[in-house]
């Protein structure tokens, strides 16, 4: 158990310094740089501002200190916000998207697979197709319609909710749900066709021939087993929802994470780019190996040590 | 084609909705009788920074405005009144200017002196303080040299004689000097507060020390921002408004929602934004504010290319134009047509322009005139043209339009091409184009601010690679000028030489649009287009 987790270590520092390198040069490819304006700097104050931010510096020394700088948990200033530095934006944006998007994950899950099994369970029958027109209109309606549908019926008309902002827990609803629509719909349909497939299996017909009800053999034996592609895709999931949705963050003006990877690109905000594709890297890496190392307890089937198969 | 129904679908949910809206019509604001003393507004974005030396930026402006004062502000009329300065001294070659400045305070009990003011300029001067936009305080005596690393601090002409009495020297004869004072690169700093905290101005707090109508009480980073009035400001009687909330919505559906919601008072610009489609219902509910700025839209013209480097080409180009029925049917907020380079805001008479809009039988006879001037038998026979604009909805309608009246007036033949923000100035700025569209907002009421950028083939904003010697002595005639009408003159003719040579072709003047709150009165919103709360109260 240890050495694998110790080399899953070692693969996620490979694949970050990977990911790392690619952007920083991919970045310095793009043409223009974060001082291009509509009104153009004198090229003097131009070079002042390049020598206070190092970008006169030859490439290799620029590489090495976004590393070192990295690897101390220091992104540097952002070039466009001048009053915060990359991890002031880091700071304070993550809670936010890290809480709505933990709010979102929890309505996609529980909803997700209580329709799931729900469907499967009356197979065919109007509980199975009333939960599938629910997950196809989920997935289909792209999100930022779906957010405006939700501020217009709840903020708009029945003035339950607020339209937008990020006060109180009241303010959070709505982004929430247009959040979780899509993963809830995902998940209710993972969860449906694999329910389907372990319902066929002879070891739930033993426990039905020996006599168990309904719902123990749901609960101990089918969603047990059929959690497991939900599980592999919560991995991924959960890094993307947790550091913030670009679009519903705009939407419903909320000062997380999101916003930050679309214009960080293009104001070319070197800094902001390289410490926003670190962040969203790491926490993706983790969450998968969180996964991964999840697997190992629900399903028997995989033995993390890999390679002893008891011989 | 689904995206175009999506499209549709969405349009439709926001007509409808905004039309509801407008049906539903409650008033929240005169609940109890009391007018209401609490604004607020969405600015859409952080501002980049809130310190005066490193602003470059609108949003940033929108609120160093409120909560800064320099030695002049621009009033209600549009006119720089004295704010910081009581009175002003102008010497007979009207490039020294003494200010007496009046006694008021800082947020913090300090009083605001001239060392303040010489503090902040030198301070956005300084090249290792990275100001962006230091060069607005090159009219000023050796602040150019300072700043490019060519002299010292001491050799800048800005000069706290005493506490009072501040002297600054000038270039040249600056005759839109006193609108410059109201800018915000030349407003004052707490020069007390900032040699000890140089951090003063990241973070609402004890240090962020203002001397504005409004003082900074709250800055949520990327959230909002809460101004308080400032009870000892040297005019609080005028100021009416208690709180500006202003908030950071970077959508325009939601800042509309949530003004038809009441929780905003203001939707729009000049902080925000009203979508395309929304502008026809709100205009024709007559609840649509228009205003005329100071900033032209037009496509710039490479005259080193075959065959834009025909001046005759270029005007037919420019003829050519239908540009009343390019506001009427594309662009919809209320424009000017553009025959002309410097808005009428600045000079009225340009309303009218140097040509006719829509003057096809014209651009037909310099077309001819261009095409026998390069040799060629007909309009096929010219090399390919293609127009480029950075992507976006808006100006691509523009150009797809401005396509095809090239094509059905004069059968020139057009290419199109869009491209992303960084990449398109760079190609613009190294001239690797053809046609390209720009945009230009004025920095301050004179005419040179739309004229200087095209002094020569490499000045900054030029982009066109034309220069023309006769115009380069126009505008130095006009740097010592003193006499502001015969200045004007010269600078008239200037434009004319422009307009003759036609390196870029006007499109129109830029209108700001916004909806409010129809009990908010006295917001000023200048010939700039800058925002201010000063004198606003509600009714």
């Amino acid at each position: 158990m240890l050495k694998y987790i110790v080399r899953r270590f070692l693969f996620m520092l490979l694949s970050l310094w990977v990911i790392i390198t690619a952007t920083f040069f991919l970045m310095r490819l793009a043409p223009g740089n974060p001082f291009t304006s509509e009104k153009k700097l004198p090229p003097e104050i131009e070079a002042n501002l390049n020598a206070f931010y190092g970008l006169d510096q030859p490439w290799y020394k620029q590489y090495w200190d976004y590393i070192t700088g990295i690897a101390s948990w220091d992104f540097g200033p952002s070039f466009k916000y001048k009053s915060q530095t990359v991890n002031d934006l880091i700071n304070s944006g993550f809670p936010v998207s890290l809480t709505l998007g933990l709010e979102a994950l929890f309505i996609a899950v529980s909803f997700g697979v209580l329709l799931g099994v729900i469907a499967a369970l009356f197979h065919n029958k109007w509980p199975d197709y009333g939960s599938m027109v629910i997950a196809v209109l989920g997935i289909s309606v792209p999100s930022f319609i779906m957010a405006t549908l939700l501020q217009y019926i709840f903020a708009m008309k029945l003035q339950i909710f607020p339209v937008a902002l990020w006060e109180s827990p009241k303010h959070t609803v709505l982004p929430a749900l247009a959040l979780a629509a899509t993963p809830l719909a995902y998940i209710a349909r993972l969860t449906r066709s694999s329910m389907l497939e372990v319902m066929a299996n002879d070891y739930i017909k033993t426990a039905k021939s020996k006599g168990l009800s309904q719902r123990a053999i749901t609960i101990k034996h089918a969603i047990r087993n059929a959690i497991l592609p939900v599980v592999s895709y919560l991995g991924p999931l959960t890094a993307s929802v947790i550091t913030g949705s670009v679009v519903i963050e705009q939407i419903f003006g909320i000062p997380g994470l999101g916003s930050h990877f679309v214009t960080s690109i293009q104001n070319r905000d070197y800094t902001v780019i390289m410490g926003m594709t670190s962040f969203y890297s790491i926490i993706l890496l983790v969450c998968i190996f969180l996964v991964d190392v999840a697997y190992g307890f629900i399903d028997p089937r995989i033995k993390l040590a890999g390679g002893k198969k008891g011989e | 084609m689904k995206k175009a129904k999506i499209l549709i679908f969405f349009s439709f949910i926001l007509i409808f909705s905004s039309f509801l809206a407008a049906c539903g019509g409650k008033d929240k604001d005169t609940a109890g009788g009391k007018a209401k003393t609490d604004l607020n507004i969405n600015i859409s974005t952080e501002p980049p920074t809130l310190h005066p030396g490193l602003a470059e930026d609108s949003t940033s402006g929108s609120v160093l405005r409120q909560i800064f004062e320099g030695l002049t502000r621009i009033n209600l009329d549009g006119e720089p009144e004295y704010a910081m300065a009581e009175d002003v001294q102008i010497s007979e070659d009207q490039k020294t200017y003494t200010f007496k400045i009046r006694d008021a305070k800082w947020s913090n009990g300090d009083p605001v002196t001239a060392h303040d003011f010489e503090y902040a300029w030198k301070w956005a001067l300084d090249p290792k303080n990275k100001s962006p936009y230091a060069y607005q305080l090159y009219y000023i005596e050796g602040a150019k040299e300072f700043n490019q690393n060519k002299g010292s601090a001491d050799d800048v002409g800005v000069k706290a004689l005493d506490d009072k009495t501040l002297e600054v020297k000038l270039v040249n004869p600056t005759p839109f000097f006193l609108e410059m004072t109201a800018f915000f690169t030349y407003l004052p700093i707490n020069s007390k507060v900032a040699k000890e905290n140089p951090d003063w101005a990241n973070d609402a707090g004890e240090d962020f020390t203002t001397n504005g109508p409004f003082k900074l009480v709250e800055w949520k980073h990327s959230e909002k921002i809460v101004l308080e009035k400032y009870e000892d400001y040297w005019d609080a009687d005028t100021v009416k408004l208690k709180k500006i909330t202003m908030v950071m919505v970077n959508d325009p559906n939601t800042e509309l929602t949530m003004f038809e919601n009441g929780e905003l008072d203001w939707a729009g610009h000049p902080t925000g934004k009203l979508e395309l489609d929304a502008l026809p219902i709100l205009k024709k509910e007559g609840r649509l504010h228009t205003q005329a700025i100071a900033g032209i839209y037009n496509y710039k013209v490479n005259t080193t290319v075959e065959p834009l480097n025909n001046k005759n080409i270029r005007k037919a180009l420019a003829l050519a134009i239908n540009r009343e029925e390019l506001i009427e049917n594309v662009t919809q907020g209320e424009q000017l047509p553009a025959m002309a380079i410097v808005p009428p805001t600045m000079i009225p008479e340009n309303e009218k322009g140097y040509f006719n809009d829509n003057d096809v039988e014209k651009a037909k006879e310099y077309l001819q005139k261009g095409l026998e001037e390069l040799g060629y038998k007909d309009v096929s026979e010219l090399p390919e043209i293609e127009l480029i604009y950075n992507t976006d909805e808006g100006h691509q309608k523009i150009a797809q339009a401005i396509q095809d009246m090239w094509r059905k007036n004069l059968g020139v033949e057009v290419t199109l091409n869009n491209k992303e923000w960084k990449v398109y100035l760079d190609d613009v700025s190294n001239l690797d184009y053809n046609i390209a569209r720009m945009g230009w907002l004025g920095d301050f009421n004179d005419p040179i601010n739309f004229l200087e950028m095209y002094y020569a083939a490499d000045t900054g904003n030029n982009d066109t690679g034309w220069e023309n010697k006769e115009f380069q002595a126009l505008l130095d005639q006009s740097q010592t000028e003193t006499d502001p009408d015969k200045r004007l003159e010269l600078l008239k003719q200037a434009e004319a030489i422009i307009m003759d040579e036609m390196p870029v072709i006007p499109i129109y003047f830029y209108t700001y649009n916004w909806v409010q709150n129809e009990n908010l009165k006295n917001v000023s919103v200048t010939g700039l287009g800058d925002i201010q709360f000063k004198w606003a109260y509600f009714e």
